[in-house]
């Protein structure tokens, strides 16, 4: 059996995850502050990947990231990069569609602290951004690490949109979900399930270690 | 001297009210604020922390404008740097008495002085989830005294205290405020709660 699609749809996960939480903790923390329009529509489009069907949202990608069309178009002319069938594009997609997953849980943790928390640090002379970093984040901890998890474990499992975007390319886009779909269509029933228990099982290790963490770590006086 | 004169709407169970209020705060004074529930007393140690913004005001403490809502001045929290004892506590659940203290000052002795007036010597490394009420409101104190604050706002200080610790932590800090000048401001809707400090009155009452 080819591994190449496990360790493809791992290191997948991994980039997935760690640019979501480059980005998602100053979104989730600006959007966790009052409410504006422009709030409600962003958050809005953060959450339209979990009720849009990912074929639908792979192909609205595969449109706006294809060499002859707007966006893909200019980036292909200016900085000769293709998005479309290819492993840079399959993360730009995973981290749309998983985006929710780290948002949602990381925003209403925030929005679950007592704000006096924050305005005893600023009365204290602490900045906001030292706030944020030495009171809030570690408070916030154990929601943290299962929006990581949660992220993770929700891009090991992707299919629509990666099919999409990415196509069915060896060793470049042939992640794990694909492996199996693959093997099906070529009556390969023994790598399929071979590709399939790897996926529940990794999968099975990651939603339990969500329960154990919050059980025994997310306990605070704030609940 | 500190100079208030500010009006704030308030959301009020029976519909809306007024804060206003225009007082003077003499350098080193200490002032016992009272009045009934959401009158708007914690609201008030908020706007002159800079936490709440008034609708219309200002607020001066000696030469320097804290707030001027017409000339649309308004010092952040962090500036205006006051010593504020939140009603809630507003610990840090993630820091240990002394991380409390050692997040806002680095001077050793300083905190081993404040940590004597609290009587929580023997607590340093506890979370503020492993203390009971009254030593999670001393810490409250201690903390915000830490910053040596020239203005000290307590909301509800010693509501969690025993009258035999609240009469020993009393002094302590009175020490304390008397050795920085600090003017201090403290809420309560018991006037009985801050028996035993001499301290000019001053009632809340919406319009």
């Amino acid at each position: 059996m080819d591994l190449t699609p496990i360790w493809l749809t791992l290191k997948l996960a991994a980039i997935t995850t760690m640019i979501l939480l480059i980005i998602g903790l100053p979104l989730a923390y600006w959007l966790s502050k009052g409410r504006s329009i422009i709030k409600i529509i962003l958050e809005a489009i953060i959450t339209m990947p979990l009720v849009l069907p990912p074929s639908v949202l792979g192909f609205y990608l595969l449109m706006a990231f294809s060499p002859k069309h707007g966006i893909g178009g200019w980036l292909h002319n200016t900085f000769d990069i293709q998005l479309v069938f290819s492993f840079q594009g399959l993360i730009l997609a995973s981290a749309i569609y998983s985006m929710p997953f780290m948002i949602g849980p990381i925003k209403s943790a925030l929005q679950q602290l007592p704000l006096s928390l924050s305005q005893a640090s600023y009365t204290l002379g602490k900045s906001e951004r030292e706030t944020f970093i030495k009171i809030l984040l570690p408070n916030i901890r154990a929601s943290v690490l299962t929006a990581a998890i949660l992220t993770f474990a929700h891009t090991l499992g992707e299919f629509g949109v990666v099919l999409m975007i990415g196509g069915n390319i060896p060793g470049v886009t042939r992640v794990a979900s694909i492996a199996v779909y693959d093997s099906v269509e070529n009556m390969d029933y023994a790598s399929a399930n071979a590709y399939s228990l790897i996926l529940f099982c990794v999968t099975f290790i990651m939603v339990i270690s969500v329960f154990v963490f919050n059980k025994y770590k997310a306990k605070s006086p704030l609940e | 001297m500190i100079s208030i004169n500010i009006e704030k709407k308030l959301r009020a169970y029976q519909g809306n009210q007024v804060l206003k209020i225009a007082a003077q705060f003499d350098k080193g004074s200490i002032t016992k604020i009272y009045g009934p529930s959401g009158a708007g007393k914690s609201t008030f140690l908020k706007i002159i922390a800079g936490l709440v913004e008034p609708e219309y005001g200002k607020i001066s403490v000696d030469d320097a404008v804290w707030l001027d809502t017409k000339s649309k001045i308004s010092l952040s929290p962090q500036k205006r740097k006051v010593g504020f004892a939140f009603q809630n506590y507003a610990l840090f659940p993630n820091m240990t008495v002394q991380q409390h203290l050692e997040y806002v000052s680095d001077d050793a002795q300083w905190i081993n002085q404040l940590l004597s007036i609290g009587k929580l010597e023997t607590f340093t490394s506890h979370k503020p989830e492993y203390l009971s009420g009254g030593q999670q409101q001393r810490l409250a104190i201690l903390r915000a005294m830490a910053i040596k604050p020239k203005l000290m706002l307590m909301d509800e200080p010693f509501s969690a205290l025993d009258p035999k610790m609240k009469s020993e932590l009393i002094p302590g800090l009175k020490t304390l405020w008397d050795e920085f000048g600090t003017t201090v401001l403290i809420v309560s809707h018991n006037p009985q709660e801050l028996e035993g400090l001499t301290a000019r009155e001053m009632e809340i009452n919406p319009l």
